[in-house]
């Protein structure tokens, strides 16, 4: 980092000597995942830096916004309405949570045996590690699975929890629901920030985010070319910046990279060989610095299209209605957007196993991995009814479990290249 | 034609030398380099045909250290050789049961021997020979002892699947009094059942080859074939059926390039 932020993150109270540890830890884990990389876009050069100032400028920036009394608030979900803090003049920011750290601290307060992501989060609050945590006002949770929403208690106790009460099915009264948990939280937003919300700020933030989601699945259409023009990996760590940075910048910049896409795309250039196994990854979300499966998976030769993922296709793959002609239009459009996200705390969920056998044949995807999170009871189990659905559509699955250690790399190593040979011979 | 095969395994590194009528074999202990074993084994079995390097036509490397080794041609990894290996050894398989040091899988295979599905143990060592082994010590014998001190004995539950606590649960045993053979059978159920829930959920086949160091323990395979309900052949020389897969595998590519030079010729 270009900087001196160690006044900045003292005066965020961070533990500075483990904060020193993740960050000479983080740029290790780049390098060895990203710059070795062949043929990457030019245009990834701004996402290596904000990586590069990973806790360092959007912190800053973070900060510029709190001193002008504008409020950060954190989110561990893609079911929190990022246009709704916009529009009250906060600033939303996805907390990561994907690495292995103050697990000590963590389990002073949570079952040892619990999601790698409850952990990581309430490890990093408890540890005082993170720059974006401690920069946040309030943390808005949800109940999508039974590990967070007990978790969001005990976070509480550290900071403000704000409870969105996610359905977990998706009928009329379930819609109902949730259409006031959204228009709750206008309200709690105006009181929180004391601005606002007001039928044009919202409808400048429905714009703006929308403008995000755009170029996010614009992306994803350049890459069902062959040879796909950007590895997974690149397209990941898009998909997890899109999360926490700036949304102006990061659509401007993100349009430049499909820009340069779109060059290679008709000039035939590729980060693979056109011949080289497609995939597309289903499950759990993948949150930086997490890119051990997709890791394996392209440095096994094949290359990733696709991210069935909350930090992937989920995130961005419907848009909010920009018609609404008031406030509480533009809340039922919101809400809608919202609840049409097909994730595995839904019963049923067909729609994520419909969507599976779509993807793989608009991105002519030589098979699918499933990868979940260990302890992640709605994507464990849901891997059966997506292993029902894809064998009866002849789509090669391979279902794996994992965490944030590292011990199990050889392992999946094993697992993934086995797979991808069984997929040559049949491709042969 | 000469072809060889390298399975650089979590205990055992094998390596299988064929021609076009015979084959041959030599397995050392991996001992802590993967690196070093492979390169001695593949030295010492062309050492003992009197060949050299140059008249192999083409080396397959397997097994979790297959990535270490420099000298191969093609590294493939140990599930599709020991389908190949198992295809060749026993006739008509279809389902192919793998133990070996620190992994277990199960295969369903084609006609062809190739593999058409799947399944791996997680990183936990239940249901592997590392299992066997961690019970041995406390047990205070040897690994390839096992079968013959259980055999007959009435198998105990062990009902820890954890390689940790499972090793708590047999000194509380042992406290407890149980004879020796019967806990070592309930090691043996306990691996054999682990595995049989693998084949259970990939779709059982008709024939199934045990294959791996820990299909020569006869206790396993008794409580695979009565868990799963059928019988269960052990492939001759269990533990080669990597590296001889990876040898006829290393054969196939040399024909397939044969075949290609022969059409820009």
């Amino acid at each position: 980092m270009s900087n001196d932020y160690r006044p900045m993150w003292e005066s965020l109270g961070l533990d500075l000597e483990s904060h020193d540890q993740l960050l000479k830890a983080i740029p290790q884990a780049f390098g060895g995942v990203y710059m070795q990389q062949k043929n990457r876009p030019a245009e990834m050069e701004y996402f290596d830096f904000v990586v590069s100032e990973i806790h360092g400028l959007r912190i800053q920036e973070l900060q510029e916004h709190k001193s002008r009394g504008g409020k950060v608030v954190g989110a561990f979900c893609i079911f929190v309405p990022e246009e709704i803090v916009r529009a009250a003049g906060g600033i939303c920011v996805g907390l990561c949570s994907g690495a292995e750290i103050g697990t000590a601290q963590a389990e002073k307060v949570l079952p040892r045996n619990i999601c790698p992501l409850i952990k990581s989060f309430m490890g990093f609050k408890l540890g005082h590690v993170c720059p974006y945590f401690e920069s946040c006002d309030m943390v808005v949770g949800e109940t999508t699975c039974d590990g967070k929403k007990k978790a969001f208690e005990i976070l509480n106790d550290y900071i403000p929890v704000h409870m969105m009460e996610t359905p977990q099915m998706k009928r009329e009264k379930d819609k109902v629901l949730w259409r006031s948990e959204v228009r709750d939280f206008v309200t709690e937003m105006q009181q929180f920030t004391g601005n606002q919300v007001t039928y044009d700020s919202l409808q400048r933030a429905i714009i703006d985010v929308n403008g995000k989601r755009k170029v996010l699945a614009r992306l994803a259409e350049l890459r069902k070319n062959i040879p796909a023009p950007i590895s997974g990996k690149d397209s990941l760590l898009i998909e997890q910046i899109a999360m926490y940075d700036d949304v102006d910048r990061f659509t401007e910049q993100t349009t430049k990279l499909c820009d340069e896409l779109e060059k290679r795309t008709r000039a035939g250039l590729g980060v693979q060989e056109p011949g080289a196994l497609r995939i597309i990854v289903s499950g759990t979300p993948m949150a930086v610095p997490n890119w051990k499966v997709p890791h394996i998976i392209e440095s096994s030769g094949a290359v990733i299209v696709a991210e069935e993922l909350c930090t992937g296709l989920r995130y961005f793959e419907n848009t909010v209605d920009e018609d609404g002609s008031d406030l509480e239009q533009q809340v039922d459009a919101l809400a809608k957007r919202y609840l049409d996200i097909d994730c595995a705390c839904f019963t049923p969920n067909d729609a994520r196993t419909d969507k599976l056998v779509k993807l793989a044949e608009e991105y002519q995807a030589d098979g699918i991995i499933h990868c979940s999170l260990a302890f992640c009871d709605p994507y464990l189990v849901e891997a059966n009814r997506v292993e029902k659905v894809l064998k009866e559509h002849n789509i090669p699955l391979l279902r794996i479990e994992t965490d944030y250690g590292q011990e199990d790399s050889g392992q999946l190593k094993t697992r993934v290249e086995a797979f991808f040979e069984m997929l040559a011979a049949k491709k042969a | 034609m000469i072809t060889v095969g390298i399975d650089v395994g979590s205990i055992t590194t094998k390596a299988v030398l064929l021609t076009d009528t015979t084959w041959q074999s030599l397995l050392l202990p991996t001992g802590c380099s993967p690196r070093e074993s492979g390169k001695s084994v593949f030295e010492q079995i062309l050492n003992r045909a009197g060949l050299s390097p140059a008249d192999v036509n083409y080396v397959v490397g397997t097994g979790y250290g297959r990535i270490s080794l420099p000298f191969i041609d093609k590294a493939i990894t140990e599930i599709t050789c020991h389908a190949r290996g198992a295809h060749h050894l026993v006739n008509g398989t279809d389902m192919v049961v793998d133990i070996g040091g620190q992994d277990s899988k199960v295969i369903l295979i084609d006609e062809q021997g190739s593999v058409m599905n799947f399944a791996m143990n997680d990183k936990c060592a239940a249901g592997t020979g590392r299992f066997l082994q961690v019970m041995a010590a406390v047990l205070g014998a040897d690994v390839s002892e096992l079968a013959d001190l259980a055999r007959g004995a009435e198998s105990v539950q062990i009902s820890s699947m954890c390689t940790v606590f499972a090793e708590s649960e047999v000194v509380s045993l042992l406290a407890q009094g149980v004879p020796k053979e019967r806990i070592i059978a309930g090691i043996h159920r306990s691996v054999a059942s682990r595995v049989a829930s693998m084949a259970e959920r990939l779709g059982r086949g008709e024939r199934l080859t045990f294959t791996g160091g820990v299909a020569r323990n006869d206790g396993v395979r008794e409580f695979l074939s009565r868990e799963l309900g059928q019988e269960i052949t052990v492939a001759p020389e269990p533990q080669l059926a990597g590296a001889l897969g990876a040898a006829l595998l290393a054969r196939d590519r040399c024909k397939q390039t044969l075949v290609t030079l022969d059409e820009i010729h």
